[in-house]
């Protein structure tokens, strides 16, 4: 079936199965891979995605249920080709990823996460991220970097 | 993974969804926020011939003053019912319960109606329901019903709804200023509960409902006669395994589940106010 989704303020239009995962869309239809597939079964975030501005699991959603709306993924977040998000900016700062393989998910995550709540403590930067697992920083500089980049990085040990 | 093939309709109205499932009977399936279904879907544990989309319709999304109750669209988002200020008010158990389901990104697609047809017995929404006393509006092409929360779970993954049945709205009566308590036992913050409790004051008696301690939802009626009977509350806790029948999982043992029980009811006891 025809599906189009506007993803990264540009319209992709193909003729998919039904049953075509979103997060497969956005790899192999649009070519976008900065989106992983970390486990398939909704539990680490890796294809975290926005919805019409709200994070989403796109491993756990049909590209058909997203027809006709936004999509935004980690390529479409810096405001240029030579300029950061600032929460991309701050994850580099702060060496918040080694591997980097949940970066995109958990960088997606978390400006999803500042949208709905501005200045969050520490304890509720950890919370907001539970979605996302990460297999190699231990988590401390991730949430060091939100925390940056919601401009509240007092307290937060080094 | 990806799902067995399906035929995929959108529904545009409650109407129509309703039409397609009278016309498909029990082949065809609803898909609301998929965060239940498509997981089945892709693990092929569920593989439905034909998926009605009902995502989008909007206007089963509201929470509304019912007057001695708020209703809720059955479409209505977790998110969404945890951050309204109504159900803040007057059922804050539900919006305490709804807060603890997965994570965000869980959060912004699963649905109230769609975690009740569920009727997992490990989920949070099924024993908030059952302890606050609510109901749910049923709708199939040519009738309306209203289910109350203690006759909607009938088995394992098994809802009093019938094929063609649509939950439309679910309706919590307002338990204004009362005690209440949630409490989840998890290892992980995103983890379903190991054992869950809901529990609400009722005009100075309790409604206690546990998670994942049965094969379906279900009310510690135990408890409750226990306290109703004059029971202090820590003698009332003792009796929170009476007559369940907990699994054993990589999780938990039936011994370990049944000590959990005894010990998140009398916390949720205390918490809700209930000596
Ligand atoms: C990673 C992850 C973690 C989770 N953790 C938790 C948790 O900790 N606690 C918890 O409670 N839940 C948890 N869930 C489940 C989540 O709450 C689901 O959103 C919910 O169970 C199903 O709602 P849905 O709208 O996604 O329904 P769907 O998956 O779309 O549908 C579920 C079932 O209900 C039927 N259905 C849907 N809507 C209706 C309706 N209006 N009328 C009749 N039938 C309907 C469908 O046909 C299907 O059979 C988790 C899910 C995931 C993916
Ligand atoms: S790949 Fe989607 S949650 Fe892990
Ligand atoms: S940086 Fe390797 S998984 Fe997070």
């Amino acid at each position: 079936m025809e599906v189009t989704v506007t993803i990264n303020g540009q319209a992709v239009s193909a003729d998919v199965e039904a049953r075509t995962l979103l997060v497969h869309y956005i790899r192999d239809t649009a070519g976008l891979t900065g989106t992983n597939v970390g486990c398939d079964t909704s539990s680490c975030g890796a294809c975290t995605v926005h919805l019409n501005g709200e994070a989403v699991k796109s491993c756990t959603m049909l590209a058909v249920q997203a027809d006709g709306q936004d999509v935004t993924t980690i390529e479409g977040l810096a405001p240029s080709a030579d300029e950061m998000h600032p929460m991309q900016e701050a994850f580099m700062q702060c060496h918040a990823l080694q591997c980097g393989y949940c970066t995109p998910g958990m960088v997606m995550a978390s400006v999803s996460l500042l949208d709905e709540n501005p200045n969050p403590s520490e304890a509720e930067v950890r919370e907001g991220l539970e979605g996302n697992l990460c297999r190699c920083t231990g988590y401390h500089n991730i949430v060091k970097a939100v925390l940056t980049a919601s401009g509240a990085t007092e307290g937060m040990p080094a | 993974m990806i799902p067995v093939a399906f035929d995929y309709q959108r529904a545009d109205s409650a109407e129509a969804a309703l039409a397609a499932l009278a016309e498909h009977g029990d082949e065809a399936k609803l898909l609301a926020g998929g965060h239940s279904l498509l997981p089945m879907m892709k693990l092929r544990l569920a593989y439905p011939t034909v998926l009605v989309d009902i995502g989008r319709l909007n206007d089963l999304s509201y929470v509304r003053d019912g007057g001695d109750h708020v209703a809720i669209g059955a479409l209505t988002r977790h998110r969404d019912i945890e951050i309204d200020p109504m159900i803040a008010e007057h059922a804050p158990l539900l919006a305490r319960a709804t807060a603890n389901v997965g994570d965000p990104q869980v959060r912004h697609r699963g649905t109230l109606g769609g975690s009740l047809a569920h009727a997992d017995a490990a989920a949070d929404h099924p024993s908030a329901l059952l302890a606050l006393g609510g109901s749910v509006v049923v709708r199939s092409a040519d009738a309306e019903r209203v289910i109350d929360a203690g006759d909607l779970f009938t088995g394992f993954l098994e809802s009093a709804l019938e094929p063609t049945e649509m939950i439309t709205e679910i309706r919590i009566p307002k338990h204004t200023g009362a005690g209440w308590s949630f409490q989840k036992f998890n290892r992980r913050a995103q983890d379903w509960a190991i054992v869950g409790v809901s529990a609400q004051q009722v005009n100075g008696h309790a409604q206690v409902a546990l998670v994942n301690m049965h094969p379906t939802p279900v009310r510690a009626t135990a408890v409750e006669e226990a306290l109703a009977n004059g029971a202090s509350a820590a003698d009332a806790a003792a009796l929170a395994a009476e007559g369940m029948e907990p699994s054993s999982d990589l999780n938990a043992s039936v011994e370990y589940r049944q000590h959990l029980a005894r010990v998140l009811v009398g916390r949720a006891l205390t918490d809700a106010g209930i000596a």
